[in-house]
């Protein structure tokens, strides 16, 4: 399986969360888990993926998540989740 | 799943507080690329470096893009030229400078690293060779780096070859002086050259290394700051314990990157090199470390007590976040490539002697630091003679990078652009050590080589 963190900031307003899932969707990638925020007005959501599944090698999904994502002034990215155990747990 | 904020802080350490790793370093051995005729020995080394290092960038890339993590330098490097090219009957080394160019542009790397001769105790006709040769081939390529390790704690110091390498420096400088001496800048003078170091110039493939070995080198100077301003006015024991945890959390990213890179490519992992590499950015700066410390300006009594901190506390923190740690492992400082070097230089804060003071508590040594263009090559070699005892008597590795900046005075600075930045010519001595460097001979080894 390859689990990844997708991670979503912006300025808040209406429809973020459906963009960034209907997204992943379209390439077939499923969300195992979300948490979001609203931080002095600065939307924030943290989601861990599962991959397995997408119709793009992984270098392009994150190239095209952070493109649409600067299509509404968002900072989309996607990076392998093994990065973040091994920074923060031994 | 992980803490949101343990998340958001991985983010802002890469977009914010510049954190990357800094090279992925193929190292490759071409002893077996060796033969009496010079053509074939450079058609094997340029076969070999661009069958073992084909991949090379593009799985770097990839492993980028994959993790989100700016993976600044991909390079090579290779066995000192002189062990190979001393087996061909060639008087003129520069060819295979030439070759190693031509491998690296194909393989896409920005460096590569190897055009290099180890003469602590002595010298051979290849290693002669090879030092006549670097001035040209320095001129002549733009991606081939050069060292030549002087002296080590087990042989002491070849004073013959330090009189030789402020000639080399010197020449180096005139043969590209239209681009301010930007030969010198891929120049090492070492002692205790270590095999594994991933970071150019001085990078090499040891003679003790397997066939081709994957090292690491990771960063992070931004980090290590943005750390720090949590721990205002706190005692020391704070500010060592939360570099630590900075250092063991950077380390591991770049074993991650390692292991990644050395199973993708099927290369066996070498080390990861614990370095707080700076760049010219404003934010990724060691010196800017050691003033959140409390210092006005880096240089000011009291920046060696709180660099040898800093050298120890990363060392400590990454050495547990890596299953094999080499290379250099240290702080960095290098003058030209770290934002507040540069500007506590230019103040006047930071002096060559303050420097090498601080090299006798962090790895390297006296890292791109111009001086005046008429400065004597003898000048140079004591330089070189003063930094090598160090690294002799502590046994440490020490090395000189130094451009003596054709037509520039003190004052003056030199351009080198992209991460090698801009180098505020500093001040040497005036008064004369041409009868010492021309004593010549070696300096024996200190008692500290008598372990046994």
């Amino acid at each position: 399986m390859t689990r990844a963190i997708v991670t979503v900031l912006g300025k808040d307003r209406v429809g973020i969360m459906s963009f960034a899932c209907t997204l992943l969707a379209q390439h077939n990638i499923n969300i195992l888990d979300i948490s979001q925020t609203i931080l002095q007005d600065y939307f924030t959501m943290v989601m861990l993926v599962d991959a397995t599944g997408c119709d793009l090698p992984f270098a392009e999904l994150a190239t095209l998540l952070e493109n649409q994502g600067k299509t509404r002034d968002l900072a989309i990215h996607i990076q392998r989740e093994d990065l973040f155990n091994a920074m923060h747990r031994i | 799943m992980i803490n949101t904020n343990e998340i958001m802080d991985t983010i802002h350490m890469i977009d914010q507080q510049h954190l990357d790793v800094r090279t992925i370093t193929m190292g490759i051995s071409l002893l077996d690329c060796a033969d009496a005729n010079a053509d074939t020995a450079c058609r094997k080394i340029y076969d070999k470096i661009c069958r073992k290092a084909e991949h090379l960038v593009r799985t770097g890339c990839d492993i980028e893009r994959e993790f989100g993590i700016p993976i600044v330098h991909k390079r090579i490097s290779v066995t000192p030229i002189a062990l190979v090219a001393g087996a061909s009957e060639a008087e003129d080394y520069v060819p295979f400078a030439a070759a190693l160019d031509r491998a690296a542009q194909t393989c896409g790397v920005n460096f590569i690293g190897g055009f290099s001769a180890l003469v602590q105790k002595g010298f051979t006709p290849g290693d002669r060779r090879l030092i006549a040769a670097i001035p040209e081939a320095l001129a002549t390529t733009e991606l081939v780096c050069s060292s030549v390790n002087v002296g080590s704690t087990k042989a002491g110091i070849n004073m013959d070859a330090v009189a030789q390498m402020g000639q080399t420096i010197k020449k180096c400088a005139e043969l590209t002086k239209e681009r301010g001496g930007f030969g010198c800048a891929k120049l090492v003078v070492f002692c205790n050259a270590v095999e594994d170091n991933p970071f150019m110039a001085g990078a090499f493939h040891g003679v003790g290394e397997g066939d081709c070995v994957i090292n690491v080198g990771v960063s992070g100077p931004g980090v290590v700051y943005h750390a720090l301003q949590s721990v205002k006015g706190r005692p020391f024991d704070d500010v060592a314990e939360t570099i630590k945890k900075t250092a063991f959390r950077i380390t591991r990213m770049g074993q991650l990157v390692a292991q990644e890179a050395s199973r993708r490519l099927d290369v066996p992992f070498g080390i990861v090199d614990l370095s707080l590499a700076p760049t010219p950015a404003v934010g990724d700066s060691v010196a800017r470390i050691l003033e959140e410390m409390g210092l006005e300006v880096c240089g000011t009594h009291g920046t060696t007590a709180a660099l040898a901190l800093l050298n120890d506390a990363v060392k400590k923190g990454g050495v547990m976040a890596s299953s094999h740690v080499g290379g250099l492992s240290g702080a960095f400082i290098p003058v030209s490539e770290d934002e507040g070097m540069i500007a506590a230089a230019r103040s006047g804060a930071l002096q060559l002697d303050k420097l090498e003071v601080m090299t006798c508590v962090c790895s390297v040594g006296l890292d791109m630091i111009a001086v005046p263009g008429d400065t004597s090559a003898e000048t140079i070699s004591a330089i070189i003679a003063d930094e090598t005892a160090i690294g002799m008597v502590n046994t440490k590795t020490t090395a000189v990078r130094i451009i003596p900046a054709p037509g520039k005075q003190v004052g003056d600075t030199v351009e080198f652009g992209g991460l090698l930045g801009s180098a505020p010519v500093m001040p040497v001595h005036s008064f004369s050590s041409e009868a010492f460097v021309h004593r010549g001979g070696r300096i024996p080894a200190p008692m500290q080589s008598l372990k046994n």
